[in-house]
């Protein structure tokens, strides 16, 4: 029985073909195998959120799920959200309310809110403080208090929701 | 922590899967990971192989059939949170599945997976008790059905044997007289509870009957409160928190006291869900 996978995927656009050994886990693929350091690793146990990811456009824990697991998928990190504009505004709301200080949290926490906030839209709702908070309950912060976030987050929701309208 | 080496195979049929367990007894079963990977990742083991059963077709329905909700072990928890069929057919699951986790450990963690794993605190394990359901299992001699009283056996334990694969579970359906009840209390939303409750009864008349109390986080299994389902069935809800027979050990969230203290605090909120009729 194998040890070592082969897997085929597509990470933020890019087609990308590598083995990976079974145990490795998704977040430490993306990491160690191709450089791309923005999904942090923090409990490795499922309960900090540092490094959570989209796959196949739903955010999952990266320690959670194996490399060997995404074969075929479409795997989405904070590089591939950043690069495309698609959470500029958040970025933005959490430098102008300090939603972020060491930052250890901060990619995790924009892909879990990002996904809130794509929700919402698609009900043409903005998420109350409490649906927020929910929201990001799986994301862990050690430095700012979570209001800041839940702040930023909300301001977005606000602005997205105006500029539709 | 990383996990110690193993191999892995996705299994594409539950016969692949079954004859893998048979090949390989110390291999384990991969659902959504949610629970297993955190153990492996802290080396609480360490099976020389993982059987991903994500590939496996046909695992992942939601359907109403002659009277019954069935989910397949491969529904996701965010599958069954935004189920009509379930809201409509299965209003208990649909109460507890927002305490479940967070939003990313809903979206990968399965029904089945939470099942088999029957972690003491968890939530589905005791709706699957309060409602009366059952477990189909596959496994090298063919297929069966084990009723909700006769599946938890202990701490982690289930009657589900080393070669079976839960394969759905299957819950009645509710009727118009049906009436449910669900609450928790964990330190953060998310978190598994410090107890929980989940409850399911049949208005008769102004009162209740057939009223079944499955309490979790208070023993090695989730647990029925006899003597406080009769005494709610009386109306006596002063009673029925009198009547709870509980004896939960000290854990690391609190004492057996407190735990004692909150089931009747949370009685008393489920008996009042329970009470409610319905618009
Ligand atoms: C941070 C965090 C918070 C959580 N909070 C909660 C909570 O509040 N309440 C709660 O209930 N859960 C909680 N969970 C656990 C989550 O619900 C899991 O999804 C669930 O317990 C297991 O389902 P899974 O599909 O992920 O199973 P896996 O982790 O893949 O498997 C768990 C075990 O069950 C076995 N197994 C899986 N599927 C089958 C099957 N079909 N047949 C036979 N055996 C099988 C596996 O071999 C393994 O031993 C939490 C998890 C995390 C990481
Ligand atoms: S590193 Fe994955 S949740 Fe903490
Ligand atoms: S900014 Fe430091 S952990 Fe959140």
């Amino acid at each position: 029985m194998s040890m070592d996978i082969d897997i085929t995927l597509t990470v933020n656009g890019e087609r990308v073909t590598e083995r990976v050994e079974a145990r490795k886990t998704l977040v430490d693929f993306v990491r160690d195998d191709l450089g791309l350091t923005g999904s942090h690793v923090g409990c490795e146990h499922g309960v900090c959120g540092a490094c959570t990811m989209r796959v196949d456009g739903v955010i999952v824990r990266g320690c959670l799920m194996l490399a060997a697991q995404c074969d075929g998928a479409t795997v989405e990190t904070i590089e591939g959200l950043s690069d495309s504009g698609e959470v500029a505004d958040l970025q933005a709301a959490f430098e102008q309310r300090n939603a972020l200080q060491c930052g250890y949290c901060t990619p995790g926490m924009l892909t879990a809110a990002q996904e809130l906030l794509q929700q919402a839209q698609a009900r043409n709702a903005v998420p109350s403080r409490d649906e927020i908070r929910e929201h990001i309950s799986g994301n862990y912060c050690r430095c700012t208090g979570y209001h800041a976030i839940v702040d930023a987050v909300e301001s977005v929701a606000k602005a997205r929701a105006g500029a539709k309208s | 922590m990383k996990p110690a080496p193993f191999a892995y195979k996705k299994a594409r049929s539950l016969d692949e899967a079954i004859a893998l367990l048979g090949e390989n007894p110390d291999a384990r079963l991969l659902a959504g990971g949610q629970s297993l990977m955190a153990t492996l990742n802290m080396r609480l083991s360490a099976p020389s192989l993982l059987i991903d059963i994500n590939g496996i077709g046909g695992l992942g329905g939601i359907a109403h059939k002659s009277g019954a909700v069935e989910i397949g072990a491969l529904a996701r928890h965010t599958d069954a949170e935004r189920s009509a069929t379930i809201a409509q057919h299965a209003p208990l699951i649909a109460r507890a599945m927002p305490f479940i986790g967070h939003p990313a450990i809903r979206n990968r963690g399965t029904l089945g997976g939470s099942i088999a794993f029957a972690d003491p605190a968890a939530e589905l394990p005791a709706c699957l008790l309060a409602l009366d359901g059952e477990v189909d299992a596959q496994g090298p001699k063919g297929k069966r059905t084990i009723k909700a009283g006769d599946y938890f056996k202990g701490l982690y334990e289930t009657a589900l044997g080393p070669q079976e694969i839960l394969t759905a579970i299957r819950l009645p359906a509710a009727s118009a007289d049906t009436r449910v009840g669900f609450a928790e209390l964990a330190r953060r939303h998310g978190d598994y509870a410090i107890v929980g409750l989940a409850a399911s009864a049949r208005a008769d008349g102004k009162g209740l009957k057939d009223v079944r109390l499955a309490y979790f986080g208070v023993g090695n299994t989730p647990l029925r409160a006899a003597g406080s389902e009769a005494a709610l069935a009386r109306g006596d809800i002063d009673g029925a928190v009198a009547a709870l027979d509980l004896d939960p050990h000290d854990d690391i969230q609190a004492t057996g006291a407190v735990k004692k203290h909150l089931a009747g605090v949370l009685l008393r909120r489920v008996a009042a869900q329970l009470m409610e009729q319905r618009p």
